[in-house]
Formats: structure tokens, sequence, C-alpha cells
């Protein structure tokens, strides 16, 4: 049996939370320590860390946030945002990161793929995907889909599982902001495509949302953020809506 | 003093905090002889089968794991340290693991994504004696591509992703689990407070 996990997404500028966060309790809106521990309260599987500044200065405030957070939360979570070289993959896991995200950095240089799962093992390895339609393929973009790669996501999928991904991050930038579902047809090419664990990211509007990704996208775990952050729903909700389902998860 | 055995790989400084966390006076060990200065033995793995086991040996950490072991320390292994006390594995054939556990470990069969990362439930084995350490249907964070098999001897729990596999092993002092214990919220430090209780 299979468990379904459920993913919150904290968007890091210069060591604290941005995209607004709605709980009226917590003491300091911005504090990404307080919002994981409310995560993971709530029953979260999961967390990820994206430094969306990803500065150099950035860095060392991440990897300072990082210590921090497992200190107090003994749940897995990823950081990424503008690693790229083995130098700053080593220095957020050596700070307490259990996995890394890598985009853009995977796709100016796949290699970069291949020297993370040797040195440190496929198992704390994300490659993140920034997927748009474009003339009937999904097309690989960067810099926040502003760029057309020119690549095919789906062959980039395989490319970079065959080069020691453990999971991959798809970000469906079409689906992203418009809470109208993830995007099913790009989840199942990519799931069909690689025999590694794929997240689902962008478009969650509802708990059925979610349910559907797994339904219909064939995904293994969902990623979501601002539905958390502004507590349209909760992580139990979700959960809630996944069993009634039939869909395993922790509960 | 808990030594966490620290060879150069994967996240170690989870475990320590986790320990910590608990009270535990956990340190990163790399050295043999400060390893068997310790009460406690701690052997968190990730990476890979063979280049742990060579690292283990080349460093003569691996020696003193098992003398540290046969002295009757408690010692929990973690994940790949959970596969190490095995005599191989399918990820690195013919590479000698540490042996003070019968049987061998095996890749997951496609058909599920591998690495099986997620949070599963472990369940009473047949025969199997409770002892105390696993709360019984409580869910544990796993990451793995490799297993050890569930009919083995002395495993004291399993899950099951696709087939069953050993969650849990223990034989007197020796402790072993193929989930993350640092990594499975309340779940896990329970696992954790429990085995810093084994004298």
């Amino acid at each position: 049996m299979h468990t379904v996990r459920l993913i919150a997404c904290l968007d890091i500028e210069h060591g604290r939370v941005v995209k607004g966060v709605r709980f009226a309790d917590l003491q300091d809106q911005g504090d990404p320590v307080e919002l994981a521990a409310r995560y993971d309260a709530q029953g979260i599987d999961e967390l990820a860390f994206l430094d969306v500044r990803a500065s150099d200065q950035g860095r060392d405030i991440l990897r300072d946030l990082v210590r921090k957070v497992s200190e107090v939360l003994f749940i897995p979570f990823a950081v990424g945002g503008g690693l790229r070289s083995l130098d700053d993959v080593r220095a957020v896991l050596r700070a307490g990161a259990d996995k890394v995200t890598v985009g853009s950095a995977a796709v100016a240089n796949p290699e970069l793929v291949r020297q993370i799962a040797n040195e440190f093992g496929s198992q704390c390895l994300v490659v993140s995907l920034d997927v748009k339609r474009l003339d009937g393929r999904f097309a690989l973009t960067s810099h926040g889909g502003r760029r057309d790669t020119g690549l095919d996501a789906v062959e980039f999928a395989k490319q970079v599982a065959d080069l020691g991904a453990g999971e991959l991050l798809v970000n469906d930038m079409d689906a992203d902001g418009t809470r109208q579902g993830f995007g099913h047809d790009l989840n199942r090419a990519i799931v069909r495509a690689v025999p590694i664990p794929v997240i689902a990211s962008g478009g969650a509007g509802k708990p059925e949302h979610f349910a559907e990704a797994v339904e219909q996208g064939g995904v293994h775990a969902v990623l979501a953020a601002s539905v958390f952050h502004q507590g349209d729903f909760s992580i139990r909700d979700v959960k809630d809506c996944m069993l009634r389902r039939g869909i395993a998860v922790r509960t | 003093m808990i030594a966490v055995v620290d060879y150069g790989a994967g996240n170690v400084a989870s475990v320590v905090r986790a320990l910590r966390h608990l009270g535990g006076d956990a340190q990163l060990v790399s050295d043999p002889s400060e390893l068997l200065a310790a009460e406690r033995i701690v052997f968190p793995g990730q990476g890979h089968f063979g280049q742990a086991m060579r690292q283990l040996e080349a460093t003569g950490l691996g020696r003193a794991l098992r003398q540290g072991i046969d002295s009757g320390r408690p010692f929990l292994g973690i994940c790949l340290g959970l596969q190490l006390l095995y005599q191989g594995s399918d990820e690195a054939p013919g590479v000698p693991g540490l042996g003070l556990l019968p049987g061998h470990c095996q890749r997951f069969a496609p058909g599920l994504p591998v690495p099986h990362v997620g949070w599963q439930q472990v369940r009473a084995p047949f025969r199997s004696k409770r002892t105390g350490l696993e709360n019984y249907d409580d869910f544990y964070y796993f990451v793995h591509s490799y297993y050890a098999p569930a009919d083995g001897v002395a495993v004291t729990a399993v899950a099951d992703y696709g087939l069953r596999f050993a969650a849990a092993v223990r034989r007197d002092q020796l402790c072993a689990v193929q989930f993350h214990p640092e990594k499975s919220g309340r779940a896990g430090l329970d696992y954790l407070a429990a085995w810093l209780q084994i004298r």
C-alpha cells in the first residue's frame, strides 16, 4: 500500500514567509518556523521551503532557517531556491534539510543531478519542473515560467530520473494560481514516463482537487501553498476528503 | 554519551537533534575509539550499501560497531543502518554486510515507484513478541529502495509496500528500524524515547 503525501510549501524571502498568511492567531505571520509548526500540528506529511529570491545573501539566512526548523520539527522537509552547486546542496543538507529541490540549475546543467545523487543519494534530491502547454506540447520553462527552454517536459523528466533524481515536483504553470484543480494531463504524462514518485503542484482550490490529482493524475504526493496559508480549508479537510474516496493517507 | 556514527553521508544532524530534544547527550562520532567510549550507539544510514561498507571498513568503524554491539551496548540502526546489519544487499552484489543478522536485502520490484518515499503504517508480524518500542498501527516515515525480508529473524514490526518488509528488528540490545524515527513526528520521537530506556 502506498500512502499519498500532502506537502505544504512556504515561500521564503530573506528568511520570512511571503505570500499572504492569514492565520489571525499566529504571533508573527511571517515566521516560517511558527507556520511550519502549525502545519506539523495539523498533520502535514512534509514541508517545502522555497527561497524565492535566492540571492547569495539569502543563502546564509536560509541555512540558519533550516537549522532552526530542524531543531523543533521532526518531519521531513525539502529546501530549494537558487541551489546551483554541490557545495550549495551540501550546506543545506548539513544544516539539517532532508532533501533539496533543484530547478533551473538542473535545466542548465543536468549533470548536477547525477553529481548530487552520487554524492548524497537520490533520496535527498527532488527535481522541480516548471511546465506550460505551448503549441500542443508540455514545454519545460525556466525563470518562473517566463522562458521556454525549448525542451520537452516529459523527455526532461525521463532524463533526470535516469540521472538519479529521487522525486519530481511538477509545477503546472498554467494551473498555478487558478484554483481550478491540478493539471491531470500533464501529471499523467510524467507519472507514466518515470519510475520515481511524482509530486503535483499548482491549481489547488478545494479538498476535492487533491483527491482528483491522485485519481486522475496518478501522482504520489500533492503540494500546495496559498490555500493552506489563507486557511480556506485545513490539512485535515484534505485528508478526510481523500479517505472518503478510498485514498490511503497518514492519519 | 550517545554516539551517532558519522561516516560522511546523509542528514545525520537530524538524528542528533531529535535525541537531544529528548534529553539525550548525542554526539557525532567518526572515530572508532570515540565510538567505543559511548554508552549507546546510533547508526544512521543513508546512501549506498557498498560505499557505506567500504567506508566503514576503511575507517575501522565497522570493527568498532561489531565490538560495540557484541559488548551489549544499546544499539540503534536507522534505514541503511538496518540493512547493513544483514549479510548483503542487491544494491552491492558481492559486498558483505556486517552479517549480524542472517538474510539479504532486496530491491523493490517495479510496479510501485522506487524509492519508496512516504509514511507507512507498521504492524506486528506473525509470531512476534511485542517489544514495546513500536506503536503498532502508527505511521512512520520511510525513504528507501531496498528492504530486509519480513520473515527474517528478530523482526518486530513490518510494513507493506507492494509486499511486506521488515520495518523494525530487535535482538536484545540490538535494535534497527527501516523508517526514520527522527523524521516520523510524534510516533518517531516516542520510538526514540523508548529506545533510550533500553538498558
